[in-house]
């Protein structure tokens, strides 16, 4: 439980550390994730390669080398992405098409996360979404309109189940969320795998094991003619929506983000703990249903194993980057979306591998997740610090590893320096004041100093005594 | 199977405040699953368990029994464990662990001789499944041994996959530029050690959350390896992905022991360390000074630090020395399963470990054991698949999983992780 508090605790001193900076050093990470990646793609290319063996009497060929075949890279991949020559915008749409189901499946992890939750399940919430939705697809025939929502509410309710099973767990019995959700994610690719070789689910006079094309009744309608761009991605907007509702404006979001926040001051408020939990879950699980709808109504048309691709992982890098906050993670979709686009045109023009991606995805995610790195890399340190100089300045921020204390005072003069600047954040509309002041500073209460304000307390808290188990 | 195992969860769920009860409920059912399903329903064809293997000093005879004379003798004698336990269970106290272990071991084959005895080739080596089942544990355990060195000095290390895979990268590509096994099999140590340097650095220094950390980390290496495979390694597989394999290295006398020879002693370099690692771990957990600090700083570290150990240094090098363990469990799948390396071929065995080192309770012995159980239902699953059972194949695979739920939702016992595991100390 309290590993659980940790993490939200920290993601909100997180965000308020990097509050200030927050648009510069996402920008950084990105710009530096991207710089790796360039220097991956140079140093494997085969022409810098054969320059290198003379790297040092003609150090220009191989660097030139490296330089095109990086550029070249990134070209494929924002003409795959975004706009290129020959085709105009219509990468542009493969791009959101890519992104509906990642920003429908990141919600659902985003929500779990501010209830305190680590969805690590919506690959397989996905999945069986996915059995659920297209078995409503092929074997039910229904009128056109009535088809894609019943498709779309099975999707959703097989989802919500999955995910549902590990609310009610963790609610009944503590389990660990994240130990339930990667075993059932397990379950769910196993159960998918048996269920298309069953004659309800196997395609007619098809030995493989794949799935009836779902009818055409339930696909969601292409937007613009000619591409792939379906109301899917409406609908995720609309989910956008909905889900800053639940969080920001409804009782049941503030009562998933109190208990995100500290469970033990919710339930002393009054709160059901188990119940939010298994809410949480439940439509974190729905999210992920829909994230199904848009594979099997809007791009695959079919059941087959890996009904869920990816999306279930990729699904937690966006609401990461996201900061689980529901426009956060709309945009870290529709970045995420662009790269899954722009890399299989990488891939096909100049055959860079579509795993780069991956590698600048997770540096990204990482990045963002530690600002001092980041702000070492470009000296902003001496920036930051500056005009605000509330604790005593550690002589440098890359200290050894054991030395704690100056990595301590770094912290607090970050969060004491960025905290008036919070409102200026994209996401200062997801951190509402009353749930942020309450719950920290009842649980510094335990602890033997005073409390503080919870810009300077959140980074010097972790170390709370209170037993965690898992 | 999996309906039957998750019947019991709603009861445990009620009892959870009678810890008590809960374990004797548990094989109470399986005891009336085993002697109805296995027994009353079962098969009568026979089911051959075959023992002997080329080299042994004594040729031991195949074990043949009744499919249902073995389920019903079996579900005779589960039944008198589960009746032991509940009449323990009133008295208040509990079975025996031994009693348990031997419920696991018949209730496993009576529904073996069930199994076989249905199947259309009703005949398996029982050396053969056991020695399987130890080369498939072999990663899972040098994977859980990673995760028990983390998580026992607070440290939750959910890269473990990265760690294997990375091991098993490091592995093919330097075992094949040097083409030296052994070499391969260091890099694939230092491959581990540098994942868990990079969690370590974000969990420790940067104080991030340890589990975004792992989960990022595995998508990294997932990635790494999956660009390097394709851009390098495809382009010249003789060059860089055709690693010479690690020889089996059979102990003599010792191998010509039936059963447990072929088991134990026919083993590459690897399953020898393993050996060695499972034991000095355990050991010295339990019984030097690191261990005890160790263990302090995963349970208090402010104590610890208190008493002047260094709390983060102790916690980083735990972490890095976890990797090198786990990259040497990946080595095992370039180096001796398949001499080549394959996109993410680690397939999620890190977090099989991950549930492996829950299962044990943290433990590293237990945790052993534990990975030894998914390795068995693993290897169960593909042997039983050869020989034809009324059980999908699919239902066998996922027993592992449902598993670790029952355990981690607590019928198998409450299980407790260190105290600060995950929590990243700042000293104040």
């Amino acid at each position: 439980m309290s590993a659980q508090d940790q993490m939200i605790h920290r993601e909100k001193s997180l965000l308020q550390r990097i509050a200030g900076g927050s648009w510069l050093v996402s920008v950084l990470a990105i710009l530096v994730s991207l710089i790796v990646g360039g220097i991956l793609i140079a140093v494997t290319n085969e022409d810098f390669q054969e320059a290198a063996t003379y790297f040092f009497a003609r150090p220009g060929t191989a660097l030139g080398a490296g330089w095109t075949a990086a550029t070249e890279a990134y070209l494929a991949l924002f003409q795959g992405a975004i706009v290129s020559p020959d085709s105009g915008f219509l990468p542009l749409t493969e791009t959101l098409t890519n992104a509906t189901p990642l920003i429908m499946a990141g919600l659902g992890v985003a929500l779990a996360f501010r209830a305190g939750m680590f969805n690590i399940g919506a690959q397989g919430q996905i999945t069986v979404g996915a059995i659920f939705g297209a078995y409503a697809g092929f074997a039910w025939h229904l009128p056109l309109g009535l088809h894609l929502l019943v498709v779309i509410l099975m999707s959703v309710l097989g989802g919500a189940l999955w995910g549902g099973i590990v609310g009610w767990l963790k609610a009944t019995t503590g389990a660990h969320e994240v130990i339930l959700t990667i075993m059932l994610n397990y379950v769910a690719i196993k159960l998918l795998d048996w269920i298309l070789n069953t004659p309800a689910f196997l395609r007619p006079g098809e030995t493989n094991p794949i799935s009836p094309i779902v009818d055409k009744s339930a696909d969601y309608p292409v937007i613009i003619p000619g591409t792939r761009l379906h109301l899917g991605f409406i609908v995720a907007i609309l989910l956008v929506l909905l889900v800053w509702w639940i969080l920001n404006r409804s009782t049941l979001g503030f009562t998933l983000r109190a208990v995100g926040e500290n469970p033990a001051a919710a339930a002393t408020a009054g709160m059901s703990v188990k119940r939010a939990t298994f809410l949480a879950m439940a439509i974190a699980g729905g999210l992920g249903g829909f994230a199904a709808s848009a594979q099997i109504s809007g791009t695959e048309h079919v059941l087959a194993n890996g009904a869920a691709g990816s999306i279930g992982f990729d699904a937690i890098t966006v609401a990461l980057l996201g900061r689980s906050t529901p426009w956060g993670t709309f945009f870290a979709g529709l970045l995420f979306g662009a790269f899954r686009a722009g890399a299989t045109n990488m891939q096909i023009s100049t055959g860079t591998p579509i795993d780069i991606v991956l590698v600048v995805q997770s540096l990204i995610v990482l990045f963002i997740a530690a600002p001092p790195l980041v702000r070492t890399m470009f000296g902003l340190n001496r920036l930051a610090k500056g005009p605000k100089p509330k604790a005593p300045k550690p002589t440098t921020h890359v200290a050894e590893v054991p030395a704690a204390p100056a990595t301590v005072g770094a912290h607090a003069a970050k969060g004491a320096g960025t905290v008036p600047d919070a409102a200026d954040a994209p996401t200062a509309v997801d951190s509402p004041s009353a749930v942020d002041a309450g719950p920290s500073t009842a649980k510094h209460a335990a602890d033997p100093e005073p409390p503080t304000p919870p810009g300077e307390a959140g980074p010097t808290a972790p170390e709370t005594t209170e037993g965690g188990s898992k | 199977m999996s309906t039957a195992a998750l019947k019991p969860a709603p009861s445990a769920a009620d009892v959870t405040r009678r810890p008590s009860w809960k374990i004797p409920l548990v094989l109470t059912a399986l005891a009336i699953v085993a002697f109805v399903f296995f027994g009353a329903l079962g098969s009568h064809d026979t089911a051959t368990f075959g023992l002997a293997s080329g080299g042994d000093f004594v040729q031991l005879p195949a074990l043949v029994v009744s499919g249902m004379v073995a389920g019903l003798v079996t579900g005779f004698l589960l039944l008198a464990i589960a009746g032991w336990s509940l009449a323990l269970a009133r008295t208040g106290s509990t079975l025996p662990t031994w009693a348990i272990v031997l419920f696991g071991v018949l209730f496993v084959f009576g529904f073996l001789a069930w199994a076989v005895s249905g199947g259309s080739t009703p005949n398996i080596s029982l050396t053969g499944l056991l020695k399987g089942s130890l080369i498939l544990s072999i990663p899972l355990i040098f994977g859980t041994l990673s995760g028990v060195l983390g998580e026992r000095s607070g440290v939750v290390n959910i890269a473990i996959e990265g760690q294997l895979l990375g091991g098993a990268f490091s592995a093919a590509l330097i075992g094949t530029m040097t083409g030296n096994a052994y070499l391969g099999l260091i890099a694939a140590a230092v491959a581990g050690a540098l994942v868990s340097m990079i969690l370590a650095v974000f969990a420790i220094k940067y104080l991030v959350n340890q589990i975004i950390v792992g989960v990022v980390l595995n998508v990294l290496v997932s990635g790494l390896t999956g660009f390097l495979f394709g851009q390098v390694m495809v382009a010249d597989p003789e060059a860089f992905n055709q690693p010479p394999r690690l020889e089996t290295l059979p102990i003599p006398l010792l191998e010509s022991i039936p059963v447990i020879g072929p088991i134990f002693f026919q083993q590459s370099i690897i399953g020898y360390l393993l050996y060695v690692v499972v034991f000095a771990v355990w050991f010295a957990l339990k019984n030097t000074r690191w261990g005890l600090r160790t263990r302090a700083v995963g349970e208090h570290p402010k104590a610890a630090d208190t008493l002047g150990v260094k709390v983060n240094a102790l916690r980083f090098w735990n972490v890095t020395l976890g990797g090198a363990i786990a990259g040497i469990g990946g080595a095992f799948f370039t180096l001796v399963s398949v001499e080549m390396f394959t996109k993410d071929m680690s397939g999620g065995r890190g977090f099989i470990a991950l549930a492996a080192l829950i299962l044990g309770r943290w433990n590293p012995i237990g945790a052993a054991l534990a990975a030894l159980l998914f390795g068995f239902a693993d290897n169960l699953a593909s042997v039983l698949s050869i020989v034809g059972t009324p059980v999908p194949s699919q239902f066998l695979e996922m027993l592992p999983y449902i598993v670790t739920i029952l355990a981690v939702a607590g019928l198998v016992g409450r299980s407790r992780g260190p105290a600060a595991s995950g929590e990243p100390y700042v000293k104040e």
